[in-house]
C-alpha cells in the first residue's frame, strides 16, 4: 500500500494533491434540505486541459512574437492572455449564486437506475449558460441552460442496486462555459433519497386464492377472460403483455388489459410463501402486487407486523411496494429524508 | 477520450467555424501560391457540403495521404517546409486538413488553437494598420466559435455568441494594453530568425545597371522619412547618400566586395572608421535630423551628405566611402539620429593607389566613349575642364531625361551617348563616371534618394523609392571627392523639385501626376498627407515600441527597469482582474425585483430561511405563513401581517400596503433577533 502510495505521488502528484484536496473538502460538505445556496467561496475553480494547452500555446506565442520582435504579434499574445484570464471570471461568475434545490424522486425497483432530480436555480437577472451536474470523477450527467429568474431541473442518475432508502451522494454542480479553458465547480450533497423497491420476481408463480368476499380466482389462467382495452406502460410490465401491433403506431408501449367480470378481493401474504428467503419473498410480493395491479384486483398486504388492507389504485400499490421495500430494511439504510422522498 | 453523443458537432456549429476559418484563412492566401488557396477553399467548400448533404468523412489512409502529399507540395513550392513563408504555409494547409477529420467539439479546440497561430503567422507579414480590424475581427469570431464549442445540446444563436464573444475581447482590452506596455520587452530574436523573415520590400541595392533605378521609381512605397531638428536643407541639397559604387564591369556598377580596405578601416574600440575621422573635413553649421528608416533587408543606413563620424549612432559605422552601415540587417523600421554637414572636403588628399583603382576601366568595354574622353584630354583639358566638358555635353546636344530609355546592349554606355540620347538617372551618371574615368579623373558613382516631400501634419519630410537617384562624385587634389550630378545638366528640374517637375506628366507613375490639380485630387492628395502622418504614428508608437522605446517611455514614469515594470505589471493586473471580477459576480447577483412588495417578500424569506425555515419552492405566501407561525409562535403576528400585506399588494395591486408591508418587515425582524433588524428598526 505504502508503495502504491509513493508511486501515485511521484507518477501524478497534481491528481494525488487534487484528490487529497477533494477528499478534505468532500469529507466537510453538509447534508443539507436545500434549497443550498452558491456562495462565492464555495466556488472552486481550476484550469482545463484545454486551459493548460492554451496555456503553453499562448507561451509559445509570447516567444514567436519576442523572437520577430512583432508589435501586433504581442497585441495578439497578450489579447489572448487577458482573454484567458477574463474566461476565469466568466466561468467562476456562471455558477456563484446558483441556488441548488432537491426535486422529486420517482422510485424504482431494484437493478433500475435511480434518478434524482436536482432543481438549478438562477436568481441573476443574466442567463446562465451550459450548467450541469455529475457525480465525483464522473462524467457530466446532465448540462442545461438556466434563464434569469428561472429554474433548470437536472437529473442525476444513480443505479439502485438494494432495496430501501437510496440516499444521494455528494455531487458537483459544475461549468466550463463559456471558453472550456477553466472547470468551476461545487460539491453539494442534498439531503435527498430515492425509494427502492424489491426487484419484482420473474412471472410465473400463481397469486395464492383469493378468500374473503370475492370467492375464488377463476381457473388456472388467471385474468384472461376478457380483454378490456389497451393501457399505458408500466414498469415491471412483462414483455408477454406489451401490445407490440399497436407500437408502430402509436409510437409508445402499450399494454392488454384484461378484466375480471368482478372485482375481486385477496390478500398477498408473507406467509403463504415459507419455503424463499426473506428478499425472495419480497420480491415475489412485489410481483404479485404488479400483476394484482395490472389485472384492476383489490388486494391486500400481509407482512410480519404490518398489514394493509386490500385496495387498489397507484397509491394502494405504491404504500404496498413501499412496505415491502422498507420491510426490515438495514438500519443504515433507512433515509433521514423518508417524508421528502415519499 | 471518447466522443459522446453531446460531442457531436451541430451542423450549423460546423458551417459557422467554417465562415470563421475563412475569415483567419483569407489575408494568408492573398499571399500564397495559388495552389494552397485552390486547395484550402477546395476543402472548405467539400466539409460545408459533406455537413450539408450528410457524406460521410474519409478514411484514415486518405487523410494520411492527404498530409503527406502536403508535406511534399510545400517542400516542392519552397523548397524547405520550415522558415517563416513555408512554414505558414503548411500551417495553413494543416489547418484546412483538420477539416476532413472535424466531427466533434474536441475537434474544434484544435482548431481555435490553430486558428490563433495562424492569426500570429500573418503578423509576420504584415503588421499594417488595418490589421488591427484582422485581430479584432478575428478574434471576436474565433472566441465566438470557442464559446459555441462549450455549449452542448442545442447551438446558440450567432447573437449571443458574437455579443459575448466581443463582450469578453472587450474586457481583454485593457488587460492586452497593460501588458503590451509594461511586459518587459527583450529585445530579439532569442533563437534566430529564419532567412526568409520579415516582409519582402524594395529598394535601392548596391549594384546599379541600366533601368534599375527606373523601376524603382514606379513605387510610392516609403522609403524612410526625416524630421530635421533645425531649418531643412533646400531640396538642392538633399542627397542622401546611399551605397557608393566603384566596381564597373562595362554594364554594372557595384559595390566594393568586402575584402576593400575602406571596409575594414573601422576602429570597434572608438566606433570610428580611422579613415573617415581623418579624411572628411566638415565645415559650417551642423544639420541634425531623425530617419526612420523602413526595414529594407540591408545593412546601410543613409545620410544626408555628409553626416559627422563623431556623432553615430550606435551599432553603426563609416565606411572609407563614408557609407554609413548598421551592424545587422535592418529587419524592422529603425529610427537613427545624425548630423550632416552640407559644406565638406571629403578625403582631400588621397594615395596614388586609390586613385587609381577609382580610375579603372575595363578597355575593351565602351570603346567609343573613352576615346571621346581621351580626345578631351588630348586637347589639354585639366581635371575640372573635362567635368565642365562632359556636363556641357548632356546640357547641349540632345539628351532626353526619360523614365522609359530604349533597353540597351553590351555596351550600354556607347550606346547611351552616341545612339539613343535618352536616359534615366542612372544612365547619365554611369556615362558620366565612365568618361571622367576614361579621361584620367577618378570618379564614382554614389546610389540613394534626393529630395523628399514635407508632410504639412507631422512636420516631417518622406522620402520614397520614387526619389531613389544616381549621382557621381570626382576627386580632385586638394577638394577631395566633388559631387557631381550629370543630371542635373539635363533636367534641373529633377534636382530642384523633384521627378514630377521634371518629367512629361503622361510618363509619371499615376501617384506623381499632381500637376493641374483637380479640387477632389487635392482633397486626396490631402488626406494621403494625413494617411500617412497616422502611419507614422502607428509605426513609432506600436509597431516602434521596441525596447529601448519602451524604457524611454516608462523611464519618465519611473519604472525604468524590468523590476518595477513587472511591479507594476503586476499591480495593474491584479488592479484590472478585481475590477473584471466584481464586474462578473455584479451579473451573477440575485436581481433585485422591480416590484417593491416582490422585494420585500424576498428580503422578510430570507431572514426567515437564515432561522432554518425556508419557503418552499411550491409554497404560497399563505401556507408558508401558516407553516412558520406553527413553528415560531412569536413570530406569528409579525408574519401574518406581513403575508397578508403582501399578497394584497402584489395580486390585489393595492400599492398603499407597500408601507405597511415594510413595518410587518421590521416587526419580523426585530422579533426573530436578525441584526439585519435590529439595523433597520433603529
Amino acid at each position: 500500500m505504502r508503495v502504491w502510495l509513493l508511486l501515485k505521488i511521484l507518477l501524478h502528484p497534481i491528481r494525488w494533491a487534487q484528490d487529497r484536496i477533494d477528499a478534505w473538502v468532500m469529507a466537510r460538505v453538509r447534508r443539507q434540505p436545500g434549497p443550498v445556496p452558491v456562495p462565492r467561496h464555495r466556488v472552486y475553480i481550476l484550469p482545463t486541459r484545454f486551459g493548460y494547452a492554451f496555456a503553453v500555446l499562448t507561451l509559445v506565442m509570447v516567444l514567436a512574437a519576442m523572437n520577430y520582435s512583432n508589435s501586433m504579434a504581442f497585441a495578439l499574445t497578450f489579447l489572448l492572455i487577458g482573454l484567458g484570464l477574463v474566461a476565469m471570471h466568466h466561468t467562476h461568475a456562471n455558477l456563484v449564486n446558483v441556488e441548488v434545490r432537491p426535486g422529486p424522486v420517482a422510485p424504482v425497483f431494484a437493478g433500475e437506475v435511480a434518478h434524482f432530480e436536482i432543481h438549478i436555480h438562477n436568481p441573476a437577472s443574466r442567463r446562465r449558460y451550459s450548467v450541469s451536474i455529475g457525480w465525483p470523477r464522473a462524467p457530466v450527467a446532465a448540462t442545461a441552460d438556466v434563464a434569469a429568474g428561472n429554474t433548470a431541473a437536472l437529473k442525476l442518475p444513480l443505479p439502485a442496486q438494494r432495496r430501501g432508502w437510496l440516499p444521494a451522494r455528494v455531487f458537483a454542480v459544475s461549468t466550463e462555459f463559456p471558453l472550456g479553458m477553466f472547470h468551476a465547480w461545487t460539491w453539494l450533497e442534498l439531503d435527498m433519497a430515492c425509494l427502492v423497491y424489491p426487484a419484482p420476481a420473474p412471472p410465473g408463480r400463481e397469486p395464492p386464492p383469493a378468500r374473503g368476499a370475492g370467492g375464488q380466482l377463476a381457473g388456472s389462467r388467471p385474468g384472461l377472460d376478457e380483454f378490456a382495452g389497451l393501457r399505458n406502460y408500466q414498469r415491471g410490465d412483462t414483455p408477454r403483455a406489451i401490445h407490440w401491433k399497436s407500437f408502430p403506431k402509436l409510437r409508445q408501449p402499450m399494454v392488454k388489459q384484461f378484466q375480471e367480470t368482478m372485482d375481486r378481493e385477496f390478500w398477498l401474504d408473507w406467509d403463504e410463501l415459507p419455503e424463499l428467503d426473506a428478499e425472495t419473498r419480497l420480491s415475489q410480493l412485489a410481483r404479485w402486487v404488479l400483476e394484482a395491479e395490472g389485472r384492476h384486483l383489490s388486494y391486500g398486504l400481509r407482512l410480519p407486523g404490518s398489514r394493509i388492507a386490500p385496495s387498489r389504485g397507484a397509491t394502494h400499490q405504491h404504500a404496498c411496494l413501499r412496505a415491502l421495500a422498507l420491510h426490515e430494511a438495514a438500519a443504515g439504510a433507512a433515509a433521514p429524508a423518508a417524508r421528502r422522498a415519499a | 477520450m471518447k466522443t459522446t453523443a453531446g460531442d457531436y458537432l451541430a451542423q450549423s456549429s460546423l458551417l459557422r467555424l467554417l465562415a470563421v476559418l475563412a475569415l483567419v484563412v483569407a489575408p494568408h492566401l492573398w499571399r500564397m501560391p495559388p495552389w494552397i488557396g485552390a486547395a484550402v477553399v477546395a476543402i472548405g467548400v467539400w466539409r460545408g457540403l459533406a455537413a450539408w448533404r450528410q457524406w460521410p468523412l474519409p478514411p484514415q489512409w486518405l487523410k494520411v495521404a492527404a498530409a503527406v502529399l502536403a508535406f511534399i507540395a510545400v517542400q516542392v513550392t519552397y523548397g524547405r517546409v520550415n522558415g517563416q513563408h513555408a512554414g505558414s504555409a503548411l500551417l495553413v494547409v494543416m489547418l484546412a486538413l483538420k477539416l476532413t477529420e472535424m466531427r466533434s467539439r474536441r475537434d474544434v479546440l484544435v482548431v481555435v488553437a490553430l486558428c490563433y497561430f495562424t492569426m500570429l503567422t500573418h503578423f509576420l507579414f504584415s503588421q499594417e494598420m488595418w490589421t488591427v480590424l484582422y485581430l479584432a475581427a478575428c478574434s471576436v469570431t474565433v472566441t465566438a466559435v470557442l464559446i459555441e464549442a462549450n455549449h452542448p445540446g442545442a447551438a446558440l444563436a450567432p447573437r449571443v455568441t458574437l455579443r459575448l464573444g466581443a463582450a469578453m475581447v472587450g474586457l481583454a482590452l485593457p488587460l492586452m494594453l497593460a501588458l503590451f506596455i509594461l511586459f518587459p520587452r527583450v529585445p530579439g530574436p532569442l533563437w534566430g530568425l529564419p532567412s526568409d523573415a520579415g516582409a519582402a520590400r524594395s529598394g535601392i541595392s548596391d549594384s546599379m545597371s541600366p533601368g534599375d533605378i527606373s523601376s524603382l521609381i514606379q513605387s510610392d512605397a516609403v522609403a524612410f522619412r526625416v524630421v530635421f531638428r533645425g531649418p531643412p536643407p533646400a531640396m538642392k541639397e538633399r542627397y542622401w547618400r546611399g551605397p557608393v559604387l566603384s566596381y564597373f564591369d562595362g554594364r554594372r556598377w557595384s559595390a566594393p566586395f568586402r575584402g576593400d580596405d575602406y571596409f575594414r578601416l573601422y576602429d570597434p574600440t572608438t566606433r570610428l572608421n580611422a579613415f573617415a575621422r581623418t579624411r572628411a573635413e566638415l565645415a559650417g553649421s551642423g544639420v541634425p535630423y531623425e530617419v526612420m528608416l523602413e526595414p529594407h533587408r540591408q545593412n546601410w543606413l543613409f545620410a544626408l551628405d555628409l553626416p559627422d563620424a563623431r556623432q553615430l549612432p550606435p551599432e553603426t559605422h563609416l565606411t572609407g566611402y563614408y557609407q554609413l552601415l548598421s551592424r545587422p540587417l535592418v529587419k524592422e523600421q529603425l529610427r537613427y539620429a545624425l548630423v550632416s554637414h552640407p559644406q565638406y572636403r571629403l578625403e582631400p588628399e588621397m594615395t596614388e593607389q586609390w586613385q587609381r583603382s577609382a580610375r579603372r576601366l575595363s578597355p575593351e568595354r565602351n570603346p567609343r566613349a573613352q576615346a571621346l574622353a581621351r580626345q578631351w584630354r588630348a586637347e589639354g583639358l585639366d581635371d575640372a575642364q573635362v567635368v565642365e566638358r562632359a556636363l556641357r555635353m548632356f546640357r547641349t546636344q540632345e539628351f532626353f531625361y526619360t523614365l522609359e530609355p530604349p533597353r540597351l546592349g553590351p555596351d550600354p554606355v556607347d550606346e547611351f551617348l552616341f545612339e539613343t540620347r535618352r536616359g534615366f538617372c542612372e544612365h547619365y551618371a554611369s556615362a558620366f563616371t565612365v568618361l571622367m574615368r576614361a579621361a584620367g579623373v577618378s570618379a564614382r558613382v554614389v546610389v540613394g534618394y534626393q529630395g523628399g516631400e514635407l508632410n504639412e501634419v507631422g512636420g516631417y519630410y518622406v522620402v520614397r523609392q520614387a526619389d531613389a537617384h544616381a549621382w557621381s562624385e570626382v576627386w580632385r587634389a586638394g577638394s577631395g571627392w566633388v559631387r557631381v550630378d550629370p543630371t542635373a545638366a539635363v533636367a534641373p528640374s529633377r534636382v530642384e523639385s523633384g521627378l514630377s517637375a521634371a518629367l512629361e506628366p503622361a510618363e509619371l507613375p499615376g501617384f506623381l501626376r499632381r500637376r493641374g490639380l483637380s479640387t477632389f485630387d487635392y482633397l486626396r492628395l490631402r488626406a494621403d498627407v494625413a494617411w500617412d502622418y497616422v502611419n507614422v504614428a502607428w509605426d513609432q508608437w506600436v509597431l516602434g515600441f521596441n525596447p529601448e522605446r519602451q524604457l524611454e517611455l516608462l523611464s519618465r514614469f519611473g519604472l525604468g527597469d524590468w523590476q518595477r515594470m513587472i511591479l507594476a505589471l503586476t499591480v495593474t493586473i491584479t488592479g484590472l482582474m478585481a475590477l473584471i471580477g466584481l464586474l462578473a459576480l455584479r451579473q451573477a447577483r440575485t436581481a433585485v425585483p422591480r416590484d417593491e412588495a416582490l422585494r420585500l417578500w424576498r428580503s422578510a424569506t430570507r431572514t426567515l430561511a437564515a432561522l432554518g425555515l425556508p419557503q418552499g419552492a411550491t409554497e404560497g405566501p399563505r401556507d408558508y405563513a401558516t407553516r412558520v407561525a406553527r413553528a415560531r409562535p412569536e413570530l406569528a403576528g409579525a408574519i401574518g401581517r406581513l403575508a397578508q400585506a403582501y399578497v394584497a399588494a402584489r395580486y390585489l395591486d393595492q400599492r398603499a400596503r407597500e408601507a405597511e408591508l415594510a413595518a410587518a418587515l421590521r416587526a419580523l425582524r426585530a422579533a426573530s433577533g436578525s441584526p439585519r433588524g435590529r439595523q433597520t428598526a433603529a
